[in-house]
């Protein structure tokens, strides 16, 4: 479903004396439907930056990543868009949205996209928000005034509320208390079950454990290592 | 804010047909645009394509030369050399070339313009409903109840109350204005949109109301818009593509969060570091 295919990076900083960063070199990764794939490596290993390289926000240099198909690195972006649509979603640690648009219409939105009729679309977002203990009291509000914890829920009841069959996971039970942790894990082991791949960084060990099949250690593609 | 569901549904999303396989064609396809003013360049060699149900921003500062090309796109100005070719009802047709009358009508029928001042895009002596309602006269409209009746129904989208009908637009603040400009331009259901800084001098709460709006706009009517703006994080929730402009010249153009997250030309890096947290 996701394959990632000595795939490279850099950065050039023109505004910094044009310095050039090289970040990856010989990423390979393949994630198939039903399995859950964690990226390790220490800070600054470059797991946000892969993520975001399958995701379509950040250029690949050389190589392919192909989601259901598509080669990502190469695609247009209205493939690309196509693509988030339906296809891959990506629960990131920062929500953003327009101020003043209620929660449940947050999470809806995803589905209202892809055509769901609204009621169905926020009957579902709905489910989700209960099941993630935000109180209903809160899902007529912007989540913009949320507290981090909350925030961080109606990001991943947005991710979870269409059934991509490719996501990406970027801490998805960090700054979440026991309860809430075990709801998100619950939501990861549903999608794995309806074979959802998925790539993952968890700092959460004990998460990883229970939810990874295979762990990547993105040390393994940094540049010194491959010099 | 969600808009109540449309009554035509011929105006269902078409952006909701695309597949992985996307073979649609393209609603405008722009070539080789060049405008100058003398010996200044306003704006130089622009190409793109934009299709069914597509946002394009289109950032840089002031004096890129985004502006003069939005004018060019929309016909407002005639530029130098160049195609700007829109899928018509009768097939692909250079808008440039067309004869003035059939022009005309494309800009009352498929295309709409939002002014950065609404008092650009209004009739400031004319009631809020009969802004809304010339546009519906303009495309052929007679019945005056249906008229009052449609212009009601969009005042209402737009969150300005039935009771504001007969209201003249300087009477209303300017969030309202601009909404009421937007009505204007939607209600005789365009197929593409030019905004220009659509919700630049507004105040932030009155901006947020308003993204939201064209947000709903965009995905419940399948419009493409091709959005003038300076404002970064505009862009970022209102626009699927963009194009960075310095000096007359597009430098960059990407799927928006790319060009925001990884920018690879010099100045978009500029850009994107100059601005305060967003």
């Amino acid at each position: 479903m996701i394959e990632i295919d000595n795939v490279s990076k850099h950065f050039t900083l023109h505004n910094q004396g044009s310095a050039s960063i090289n970040v990856m070199r010989g990423a390979s990764l393949s994630v198939a439907p039903g399995e859950c794939v964690g990226l390790t490596g220490a800070s600054g290993a470059g797991k946000s930056t892969l993520m975001r390289m399958i995701w379509g926000n950040y250029l690949t240099d050389a190589g392919a990543i192909r989601v259901a198909g598509l080669d990502v690195a190469s695609a247009a972006p209205r493939q690309i868009i196509a693509l988030r649509r339906q296809t891959l979603g990506y629960v990131s640690q920062f929500l953003r949205v327009v101020p003043r648009v209620p929660t449940l219409d947050v999470v809806a939105e995803p589905l209202l996209a892809l055509g769901t009729p609204e009621a169905e679309a926020q009957a579902r977002a709905a489910d989700l928000l209960a099941r993630l203990n935000i109180p209903r009291r809160l899902w007529a509000l912007s989540p913009t005034t949320f507290s981090g914890g909350e925030q961080q829920r109606v990001n991943i009841a947005r991710g979870f509320v269409h059934a991509f069959p490719a996501l990406l996971l970027d801490e998805p039970t960090a700054s979440l208390d026991a309860a809430n942790r075990e709801v998100v894990l619950a939501l990861i082991e549903e999608a794995k079950a309806r074979g959802a791949a998925i790539v993952g960084i968890f700092h959460d060990e004990a998460a990883r454990e229970r939810v990874c099949d295979r762990l990547v250690d993105l040390r393994e593609f940094s540049p010194k290592a491959a010099a | 804010m969600s808009a109540p569901a449309l009554k035509n549904p011929a105006l269902k999303n078409p952006a909701l047909k695309n597949s992985l396989q996307l073979d649609d064609a393209p609603l405008l396809s722009v070539r080789g645009l060049s405008r100058n003013y003398g010996a200044r360049i306003g704006c130089a060699d622009v190409s793109f394509q934009l299709y069914p149900g597509e946002v394009l921003g289109i950032v840089g500062e002031s004096g890129s030369g985004k502006s003069t090309l939005l004018s060019c796109l929309a016909g407002l100005q005639r530029p130098d050399t160049g195609e700007v070719i829109f899928a018509t009802a009768n097939g692909p047709q250079d808008v440039l070339t067309l004869p003035e009358a059939a022009r005309r009508r494309l800009m009352r029928t498929d295309w709409a313009f939002v002014h950065q001042n609404p008092r650009d895009g209004l009739r400031m002596g004319v009631s809020a409903g009969g802004n809304v309602g010339e546009r519906l006269m303009a495309v052929g409209a007679r019945h005056y109840g249906q008229i009052r009746a449609e212009a009601i129904d969009w005042l209402g989208r737009v969150e300005i109350g039935p009771d504001r009908i007969d209201d003249r637009p300087r009477q209303f603040s300017g969030g309202m204005q601009q909404r009421l400009q937007i009505a204007r331009n939607l209600v005789t259901g365009p197929r593409l949109v030019f905004m220009d800084e659509p919700t630049g001098g507004l105040d932030v709460s009155v901006q947020a109301r308003l993204l939201d709006l064209l947000r709903g706009l965009v995905r419940q009517m399948g419009l493409s818009a091709i959005i003038v703006t300076h404002d970064l994080a505009v862009v970022r929730l209102l626009a699927d593509r963009l194009m960075v402009m310095k000096d007359g010249h597009v430098v960059e153009q990407g799927l928006t969060d790319q060009v925001l997250d990884d920018p690879q030309h010099a100045y978009t890096q500029l850009l994107v570091s100059s601005v305060l947290q967003v």
